[in-house]
C-alpha cells in the first residue's frame, strides 16, 4: 500500500577538512543523535536503515555492517547505497522508497564520508574504467573542466560569469553555522587563484570535507504527528546516461535535463523558476551554476550568466539557489546530496535560520556525480495528492 | 590538546593488484592499434551511431552491435583542458607529471568522443574544433598506451 513520504528531522555534524577526533562510526553518531533529536525520536522509534558513503574513498567497505553502534542499526532492517557523488541523494531516494512503500513507517537516513582519510583524486579516478578512462583522468576536476571548456565555446561565457557562482554561494554560506569554507570572496580573488585545469581556478571548486548527514522519513500515518511542518516529497527522478567519459554531450547536462522534466511532469510544475523557491543544487564547480539551471529549464540555454548577474538566484532573489553556500562550501562526497536534501527540507519547515528563504512553498534538491549522472528531489510544504 | 599523531593510524604499504577484461570487441580494437595503427569503431543496427570505444550493446537501443567501422586516424578536438594540479597517479601511487593536455576527440566518422592525452608542447593552438592527429609508439603493446598523445596539425 503506497503511502506519502514527509522527512520530520535533520541532523548534520561539524564539518571540515579533517576530523581526526572522532572515528567513521563516532561521526555517524553525531548526525544521528542531532537528526533523533530534531525530530524528538529515540532509536528505538527507527524502523529501517538506509546508509551510503563512497567505501573506496576511506578504504573501507559495508559500512552498513561495521558502523552499526554508530549508526543505531543493531538489529534492524538496514542497507547500504553506494552511487558516487550521487550517494547523499540516493540514499535519501531509497529511503523515501522504504517508507512510501508502506512498509515502514520511520527510516533514518545517513550519508557521511572521512575525504580526508585517503586520496579523494586517486579513488576517484578508479571509478572509471580501467581499460579506456584511467590513463588520462585526473579524478572530478578534469571532467568537470572539459564540461565547463565545452559550454564556453558553445555559448560564448566566461570564466568571469562562473566566478559569480562561486562568489554568490562562497556569501551564502556566512549564514551556515554547518558548512566548512565560511569565507567571503571576490570576483577578482576567484580570477586570481591558480588555475587547476582551464578554465576552472581554484576558487571555482569545492573543498574535500569529513562530515555526516541524517535525516528521518516518516509515512503519512505518522509524519505530522511527530513534526506539525513537515517536509512532503512530491517527487524523486534519477537519470543516467552514460558508461564511458567520452560518451557526453559535453556543454549540457543530459541526466538533469531529463530528470527535472520527468519532476516537473509529475508536480504539474509549469514555469519552474516561477513556481519553485528555493533550490539546494549539488554543484561541485561554478560552472555547473549556469549550464545546469539551463539542463532544468530555469532559464534557456546560454542565458545562465545574465540570469545570474542579475542577482535572481542571490538571497532575497527571484529564486535563490544554495542558500547553505551549497558544495563548494562543504564536500563531504557521500553525505553532500542528503545535505541537499536536509537544507531544502529545513527551507520547507521554515527551520534554516540565518538562511530561511521566506515561505517556502516548493523546494528543489540535488546530487550530481560521475559520469555526469544526476539524482534529485522535490519538496513541498504541502501535503501531496 | 591531543596531537593529531596520536588520532592517525596509517595504513600499511601493502600492493593490490587487478587484471582487467577488455571483451572482444576491445580486444579487437587493441589488436587493430597494435598492428596496424588503425582505429576500429562499431556501429549500432538500429540508430546508426558509430562508437569508439567499441563495445557490443549500444545503450540507447538496447542491440548488439557487430558492424565494425574504421574511423580516424584523424580528427578534431571535441573539448579539453590543461591538467595543471598536482595529484597522485592511482596507477603507480607517483605524482602524474603535469601540466598535460586531456583532450576528448572527435576521430573522423566516429560519434563519440575518444579521450587521450594532447600534446601541450603549443599551448595556444589547443582550442575546440582544432584539427589533431594520434602519434604511435614505435613498439605498441596492446594498450591505450600504443597512442602516445594527439597532436594539433592546423
Amino acid at each position: 500500500m503506497a503511502k506519502r513520504v514527509a522527512i520530520v528531522g535533520t541532523g548534520q555534524t561539524f564539518h571540515t577538512s579533517h576530523r581526526p577526533d572522532v572515528n567513521g562510526q563516532e561521526l555517524i553518531n553525531e548526525a544521528v543523535i542531532r537528526a533523533l533529536n530534531d525530530a524528538d525520536l529515540q532509536m528505538k522509534d527507527i524502523d529501517a536503515i538506509v546508509i551510503g558513503n563512497m567505501d573506496h574513498f576511506e578504504g573501507i567497505n559495508y559500512v552498513d555492517c561495521w558502523s552499526v553502534d554508530g549508526s543505531g542499526g543493531t538489529m534492524k532492517p538496514i542497507i547500504k547505497l553506494t552511487t558516487g557523488g550521487t550517494t547523499g541523494c540516493t540514499v535519501a531516494i531509497g529511503g523515501y522508497h522504504l517508507v512510501g512503500s508502506g512498509m515502514f513507517d520511520r527510516v533514518l537516513i545517513i550519508g557521511w564520508e572521512k575525504n580526508s582519510e585517503s586520496d579523494t583524486t586517486g579513488a576517484i579516478t578508479t571509478a572509471f574504467d580501467p581499460i579506456w578512462d584511467r590513463l588520462v583522468f585526473a579524478g572530478a576536476i578534469s571532467g568537470l573542466a572539459a564540461e565547463a571548456q565545452a559550454y564556453m565555446a558553445r555559448y560564448g561565457a566566461t570564466d568571469r560569469d562562473a566566478a559569480r557562482v562561486s562568489v554568490r554561494d562562497r556569501k551564502h554560506a556566512l549564514n551556515n553555522p554547518h558548512a566548512h569554507l565560511r569565507r567571503e570572496v571576490t570576483l577578482e580573488q576567484v580570477l586570481a587563484s591558480p588555475i587547476l585545469a582551464d578554465p576552472i581556478h581554484l576558487l571555482d571548486v569545492c573543498p574535500r570535507s569529513d562530515g555526516a548527514c541524517a535525516v528521518i522519513m516518516a509515512s503519512e500515518d505518522v509524519a505530522e504527528k511527530i513534526c506539525p511542518q513537515p517536509d512532503w516529497i512530491l517527487g524523486t527522478a534519477a537519470r543516467h546516461s552514460y558508461s564511458y567519459l567520452g560518451d557526453a554531450d559535453y556543454g549540457r547536462l543530459t541526466s538533469m535535463r531529463e530528470g527535472s522534466q520527468e519532476l516537473w511532469k509529475k508536480a504539474g510544475i509549469r514555469e519552474p523558476r516561477k513556481e519553485l523557491d528555493v533550490i539546494e543544487l549539488y554543484q561541485p564547480y561554478s560552472f555547473g551554476g549556469l549550464i545546469w539551471i539551463e539542463d532544468m529549464g530555469l532559464v534557456g540555454p546560454g542565458e545562465a550568466p545574465r540570469y545570474i548577474w542579475d542577482g535572481n538566484t542571490d538571497m532575497g532573489g527571484e529564486l535563490p539557489i544554495n542558500p547553505s553556500g551549497g558544495v563548494i562550501s562543504c564536500n563531504p562526497i557521500g553525505a553532500t546530496g542528503l545535505i541537499r536534501c536536509a537544507e531544502a527540507a529545513l527551507q520547507v519547515m521554515g527551520k534554516a535560520e540565518y538562511r530561511q528563504v521566506p515561505d517556502v512553498k516548493l523546494a528543489f534538491s540535488s546530487g550530481f556525480g560521475g559520469c555526469w549522472w544526476t539524482d534529485m528531489i522535490l519538496h513541498g510544504r504541502k501535503k501531496p495528492h | 590538546m591531543v596531537r593529531p599523531e596520536q588520532l592517525i593510524i596509517a595504513s600499511g604499504d601493502a600492493v593490490q593488484p587487478f587484471a582487467y577484461s577488455v571483451g572482444m570487441h576491445g580486444s579487437r580494437f587493441f589488436t587493430e592499434i597494435r598492428d596496424n595503427c588503425r582505429f576500429m569503431a562499431v556501429r549500432c543496427p538500429r540508430c546508426k551511431k558509430v562508437y569508439i570505444p567499441p563495445r557490443a550493446v549500444c545503450g540507447d537501443c538496447f542491440v548488439e552491435m557487430k558492424e565494425w567501422v574504421e574511423v580516424g586516424p584523424q580528427g578534431v578536438i571535441g573539448t579539453f583542458t590543461i591538467i595543471r594540479f598536482a595529484f597522485l597517479d592511482p596507477e603507480t601511487g607517483r605524482q602524474k607529471p603535469v601540466p598535460y593536455g586531456y583532450g576528448f576527440i572527435k576521430l573522423d566518422g566516429a560519434d563519440t568522443l575518444f579521450q587521450h592525452y594532447i600534446s601541450v608542447e603549443e599551448e595556444k593552438r589547443l582550442r575546440i574544433g582544432a584539427r589533431v592527429a594520434p602519434v604511435f609508439s614505435r613498439e605498441r603493446k596492446g594498450s591505450i598506451r600504443d597512442i602516445e598523445y594527439f597532436k594539433v596539425t592546423d
